[in-house]
């Protein structure tokens, strides 16, 4: 009898905490779509920001932010990715990979802000790059690479023993076994990473504000050309991201719809995260679809 | 054959073979000892394996049978703490040497397992992977080359309209005899086969027996087996281990009809393991 109470109240407390939890996000969502969906139209998302007049808009925000997403996916993933296989399939165990594991887990908790000053020192001052996307980047992958190390190799380890002595048996190589053999099999466990590392990435403004800056230069969209100033693509200049003019309008905005701005990039950024995710997810679904020919 | 070994050895296998032209096993353990870290899990096992023949290794869970097995194709290898004593002579060659090319072995030497484990690829894939691996890229050479290993394991006729489906929505039977299919697209000499039909129904169970009886023409077989029953119809000579030693070595009809050791009969009449 004793134990039946005791089952029903661990499943009440857990259905109770569950409620809660999702009773938070649910408000939390919301209470940001609806401050901020009224505000959020095609003039808003294609006009540039105004530093004193009302009527701003965050086209070169919302670029930035998707930009310097791309740049530092491009270095984070590959890397990461490397690592994992690295700390799953050729590490021995013993002192070095206990270092190298305590490393990762050191950098994985360094607050954002310190890898911001970390940026200033090496990526803006040393390079004397000042203030650009690539500097920005590089802050970005430093912050990103120990969780998509770490959720690469929990994905490689995943996969079962006997898919890889299959391979092995069959006369073939480590390399190509992992290649063709293991990494599609833990690829949703990696995109899944990926995922949570382009959220991380997308919203983050503290380990921006001193590597990519808080300005935008004029920005040309006729202009392809990378190594142009007025480039949208070119990775030496400086780029405020969205989540930094967030930032930025709430502590030092003078032009009279600060509160809109806010809202309504908040929002836009809330909602970038989602479609972001969504898009993701259906792709890679389709990729693994082909990989592993399932249903 | 040639490729698991560089030049120089294989000149000294050349002046061997013109020596001994007698027939003689194509496999063979001198004073093998595996251990695993300071633990001896196969001690001082000297077996033969003829050209052509089915041996069985029976005994109880834990007598060091898979680990045999697992060494003649050095997938013992994967396990850092694993270790060797003796030799595996293969063709005249000491195959736990260091200088072998290990890759080139497991291919001559082929080794299906107790689980089925097809790759999560299509059922075509599953035997083409191997094969690309091995340059074999056209498209009609390798078309070719997956039909005639699906049709040498069996399976061809259940498998043919749907080779692009998932290997996963094949039953137990049909992924074993995949596998199976699989190794012998590679056209080794010798097959390790790792109690192959264990996890499996009575029909499939027969379906491999059948198989592996039919097998035998071509390639050396090796099996691993719990069920007495099964060795006792397919194989041609039966090892039994105990303990990690080899307790007797006979034809299967001796070993079974009347062993010279008393732990052999206990073993086979069911008194113990």
């Amino acid at each position: 009898m004793h134990a039946k109470v005791a089952d029903k109240i661990a499943t009440g407390i857990l259905y109770v905490v569950a409620f809660l939890f999702i009773t938070l996000l649910v408000s939390l969502f919301s209470y940001i779509l609806f401050q901020g969906v009224p505000y959020i139209s095609l003039d808003f998302l294609t006009s540039p920001s105004s530093t004193v007049q009302a009527g701003g808009g965050i086209r070169d925000q919302l670029f930035n932010s998707f930009y310097i997403l791309f740049i530092t996916m491009i270095i984070t993933v590959p890397l990461g990715v490397c690592g994992g296989i690295y700390m799953a399939e050729y590490a021995k165990p013993g002192k070095v990979t206990n270092a190298i594991r305590t490393c990762i887990e050191m950098l994985a908790s360094l607050p954002s802000i310190v890898v911001g000053m970390f940026g200033l020192l090496i990526f803006v001052n040393t390079t004397g790059w000042g203030y650009t996307i690539i500097g920005g980047a590089l802050a970005l992958t430093i912050f990103n690479i120990p969780v998509m190390v770490r959720v690469s190799e929990d994905a490689v380890r995943s996969v079962p023993q006997d898919q890889k002595e299959a391979s092995l048996a069959l006369g073939i190589t480590k390399w190509h076994t992992i290649k063709t053999v293991i990494l599609p099999a833990a690829f949703p466990g990696i995109l899944t990473g990926a995922i949570l590392a382009s959220g991380r990435i997308f919203g983050e403004a503290a380990a921006l504000l001193f590597t990519a800056g808080l300005s935008t230069p004029n920005l040309d969209y006729g202009n392809w050309n990378p190594f142009s100033a007025s480039s949208p693509l070119n990775i030496f200049r400086p780029a405020e991201t969205l989540a930094v003019h967030i930032w930025a309008v709430n502590t030092n905005g003078i032009m009279p719809d600060v509160q809109e701005i806010a809202a309504g990039s908040s929002a836009v950024l809330v909602l970038s995260v989602l479609l972001f995710n969504i898009i993701a997810r259906v792709t890679g679904k389709r990729i693994q679809k082909k990989l592993t020919a399932s249903k | 054959m040639v490729t698991v070994l560089n030049r120089a050895e294989q000149k000294t296998v050349k002046r061997k073979q013109k020596i001994t032209k007698q027939i003689k096993p194509i496999l063979q353990t001198q004073n093998l000892s595996i251990s695993y870290g300071e633990n001896k899990a196969v001690q001082d096992v000297s077996l033969p394996f003829s050209k052509n023949s089915i041996t069985a290794l029976i005994g109880p869970s834990g007598c060091g049978k898979s680990t045999f097995l697992r060494t003649i194709n050095r997938m013992n290898d994967i396990i850092p703490s694993a270790s060797y004593e003796g030799e595996i002579i293969y063709e005249d060659v000491n195959i736990l040497d260091k200088n072998i090319d290990v890759i080139a072995l497991r291919k001559e030497i082929g080794m299906v397992f107790q689980k089925p484990n097809p790759f999560a690829k299509s059922i075509y894939n599953n035997i083409a992977h191997a094969l690309r691996f091995y340059n074999i890229k056209k498209k009609t050479v390798l078309a070719e080359l997956v039909e005639e290993s699906l049709t040498n394991a069996a399976l061809w006729d259940e498998v043919k309209d749907r080779l692009h489906e998932s290997a996963y929505q094949l039953s137990g039977g049909q992924q074993q005899r995949l596998c199976i299919a699989r190794t012998l697209a590679m056209k080794p000499n010798v097959l390790l086969l790792d109690e192959p039909s264990s996890a499996l129904d009575p029909v499939s169970n027969a379906k491999i027996e059948e198989l592996i009886m039919k097998l035998k023409e071509k390639y050396t077989i090796i099996i691993v087996t719990h069920n007495m029953q099964q060795a006792a119809r397919i194989s041609d000579q039966t090892a039994f281990f105990l303990n990690g030693k080899l307790i007797e070595y006979d034809k299967t009809d001796k070993i079974f009809l009347n062993p010279a050791n008393k732990e052999t009969e206990a073993y086979i009449s069911g008194r113990f393991g």
